[in-house]
């Protein structure tokens, strides 16, 4: 067998994992391993300028493969810097391996330099965590910490590495194991045969039907069988802007997504539902709104990986604890056997009804004032511009909003954002990771003026590694989210609101070794956004002023039930 | 409604923290909590009282069972089962007193454990109201120190919580 540093161990059980790309920051109790680093070639290292941009990047590659990112970083403020990227992919349940540096055993507790409990720290947002105690440990660890991250309901999980641990004078056999299995811990490998025959007893016995599907479907690579469910059955289908993709958004059965800022059929088939089959998703408030008030009419079928998503805040009639891709095939597989059929006359009257919803309010809609651009169009310019193909991650505010709105995803996996922590500085790292391992790939970021200065330092990192990804920015001059709040429930007092002063960001692109070009005027939009997206070798931003003033709608009514929206600045229903 | 919930739990350090974190995480409240090893020392046996209506106490089971070093939970109250609680009492205790705690502690079927001139020492068993009662029952005589370890309980009959 072969004798290992504990640190060259670190590097060789990522390269035995398959890892190619890791990101992060070094500093003090991560040289050793950074020293190993430097002697191979199989593991690459991107050098970011802020460890939160290392924990989004792995993030976006996550959300755009379903294999976990993995990130690097030192002890102390390198560790704690990782922190709102690690919350960012736990409460989207992201799979990610966080490998921290910290002071040497024997100084633990001592409150020596850069010193931070990082167990301690961390515990409240990680799948799991863990402490190298041996460097001998360190392949098992390893393997432990990629299984937990991506099996199950997936997450991050810190492996906390005492500098002792890495020493180069340490010599240990190596080998890393083909795998682990832990008595404590055994996710569902499928349903329960007999609830899924319930479930599917209730779907034939449906006559307003409606399929909720989250992020789960994506996650758990089931939006083959989601769709092929729902053709057979002919119900309709609402994501949520956690599962967008996951059922082909252009496809006649999708009703566009649901909740806050949701279609108002969306909303609507939900409220006046009989029958809600929620796949992969968690009753977000976000999406149910008053929980007291959801759905009054509906039993509820829940399929999830996690036991504790169940009836946690919504009461499940049917629940079904299994992976969402098996437990939906059972299902298929049930429904195509039945002799019965769900009721032809009551789902043509229910779709007759949710037509005249979608008639009644355009999925999404969009008024024009004067000559200023909608943001609502760029994103329209946008999608004709990528011919509705690219990977889109996003920032948080009104422009993630419009983006969900205005940029239908028919493919899982190509949607990327922040929805559970609604994390500003999210989507420009992200977009970096995801086009790091698909070069080919149109990747852009939808942002707004606010959000892309929460990581721009990352321009030099793009200029360092060639990331030739695209920046749509948003330019409503103003935290628009929260302005339209203000406007909303604070009688409009801006506190705090404005972007005062704005770079200039042409110059500052330009500084970087980037291209950005500034779109006012509407004839512009679509040739500016052309030639952006011609410039396959380069780094574009887009800086479109749209007009200050536009809210997102609809709009739930806070506390109401699930219809209870505002459809503009004047109409409630 | 009050629980026992009790838990076999890998004896590793870093553990524990991860039930009580949870437990302030999520705003549950813990009322008591016991810990120790089993007999297989790779194990530990935790049991905690908390208070929550049923949707509560189903989330908090959930939420512990996630918990990767949690191998197995059981809701005691959800069937029969011995609780107990180990006390240990330090009463003031000077002339006619000393008689009159030796008698109220026989009959809590309690014993003295340490003695000086002016202090009795008492060990008492039993659930939580025995020991409330004890209390009570000698509060006018000077308590001057109260140690409880926090309800310990099991199954009765043939059920175990094991691997
Ligand atoms: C890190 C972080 N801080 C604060 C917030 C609260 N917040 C949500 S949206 C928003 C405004 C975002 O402004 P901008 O990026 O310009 O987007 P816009 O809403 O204008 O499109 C803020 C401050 C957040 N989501 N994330
Ligand atoms: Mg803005």
């Amino acid at each position: 067998m072969e004798l290992l540093s504990g640190a060259e161990m670190l590097i060789r059980s990522l390269k035995d994992q398959g890892v190619e790309y890791i990101y992060g920051y070094p500093g003090g109790a991560a040289l050793h391993i950074y020293d190993a680093l430097f002697r191979q070639d199989d593991v690459k290292h991107i050098l970011v300028r802020h460890e939160q941009a290392a924990t989004h990047m792995a993030d976006g590659y996550a959300r755009a493969t379903g294999e976990p990112g993995v990130v690097l970083v030192t002890s102390g403020p390198g560790a704690t810097n990782t922190i709102t990227g690690i919350a960012t992919a736990s409460m989207d349940s992201i799979p990610m391996v966080v490998l921290c540096g910290q002071v040497a055993s024997h100084l633990i507790g001592e409150d020596a330099f850069q010193e931070t409990d990082m167990i301690g720290v961390s515990r409240p947002i990680v799948k799991h965590n863990m402490t190298v105690r041996h460097p001998s440990e360190i392949p098992q660890l390893v393997k432990k910490a990629f299984y937990l991250a991506k099996s199950g309901r997936p997450g991050p999980v810190v492996i906390d590495i005492p500098k002792d641990m890495t020493a180069p004078n340490g010599r240990f056999e190596y080998e890393y194991p083909e795998k682990v299995s832990m008595r404590s811990y055994n996710p569902a490998v499928r349903g329960h045969a007999g609830q899924i025959r319930r479930a599917v007893d209730m779907m034939m016995n449906a006559r307003r039907p409606v399929i909720y599907a989250g992020g789960g479907v994506v996650l758990g690579k089931a939006s083959q069988q989601l769709t092929d469910l729902a053709h057979e059955l002919g119900f309709p289908v609402t994501n949520t802007i956690m599962g967008l993709g996951g059922f082909p958004a252009t496809d006649e059965q999708s009703l566009g997504w649901l909740g806050m800022h949701g279609s108002y059929e969306s909303n609507m088939a939900m409220h006046h539902s009989d029958l809600v089959l929620a796949i992969g998703a968690r009753f977000d408030d976000r999406v149910t709104n008053a929980t007291d008030k959801f759905c009054p009419g509906a039993r509820i079928v829940h399929v999830d990986i996690d036991p504790a998503s169940i009836s946690k805040t919504v009461q499940a009639d049917v629940p079904i604890v299994g992976p969402v891709d098996s437990v939906l095939e059972e299902m298929l597989s049930l429904v195509r056997e039945s002799e019965e059929q769900p009721d032809q006359e009551a789902l043509g009257a229910w779709w007759k009804q949710i037509r005249e919803w979608g008639q009644y309010r355009s999925r999404y809609h969009y008024e024009q004032n004067g000559d200023n651009i909608m943001p609502q169009e760029a994103i329209e310019a946008l999608y004709r511009v990528t011919k509705g193909d690219a990977y889109v991650t996003s920032d948080v505010g009104q422009h993630q909003m419009f983006a969900a709105q205005f940029y239908p995803f028919d493919k899982p996996n190509r949607w990327i954002n922040s929805g559970g922590l609604g994390t500003m500085g999210f989507g420009f790292p992200a977009a970096m990771g995801i086009k790091l391992h698909m070069p080919e790939q149109e990747v852009v970021c939808v942002t707004g003026e606010g959000s892309i200065q929460m990581n721009i330092q990352e321009l030099s990192t793009c200029k360092q590694y060639h990331l030739p990804v695209k920046i749509i920015n948003l330019n409503n001059q103003a935290l628009g989210m929260v302005k339209q709040w203000q406007d909303m429930n604070y009688e409009s007092r801006y506190a705090h609101s404005y972007m005062e002063s704005l770079p200039n960001f042409e110059k500052l692109f330009e500084a970087y070794g980037h291209v950005a070009f500034t779109v006012t005027r509407r004839e512009d939009l679509e040739p500016v956004l052309e030639k952006a997206f011609a410039m396959k070798d380069q780094l574009v931003f887009v800086d479109i002023y749209v007009d200050p003033y536009e809210h997102v709608y609809p709009m739930q009514v806070a506390g109401g039930s699930m219809k209870d929206m505002w459809l503009s600045k004047t109409e409630r229903v | 409604m009050r629980r026992i919930i009790s838990i076999l739990m890998e004896n590793e350090p870093g553990a524990l923290s991860r039930v009580v974190g949870l437990f302030s995480q999520r705003n549950y409240n813990i009322e008591s909590l016991a810990v120790a090893p089993t007999e297989d020392p790779t194990l530990s046996r935790l049991t905690l009282t908390t208070e929550g209506s049923d949707k509560v106490i189903e989330q908090i089971t959930k939420q512990l069972n996630k918990l990767i070093e949690v191998v197995k939970l059981v809701d005691l109250t959800e069937g029969s089962h011995v609780e107990r609680e180990l006390m240990l009492i330090k009463l003031r205790a000077t002339g006619a007193q000393r008689a009159e705690i030796k008698r109220t502690v026989d009959i809590f079927r309690g014993q003295i454990v340490d003695v000086t001139s002016t202090v009795y020492t008492v060990q008492l068993t039993g659930d939580g109201e025995k020991l409330d009662a004890f209390i009570q029952a000698v509060g006018t005589m000077g308590v001057l120190e109260v140690v409880r370890s926090g309800v310990s309980g099991i199954a009765r009959g043939e059920k175990v919580l094991s691997l």
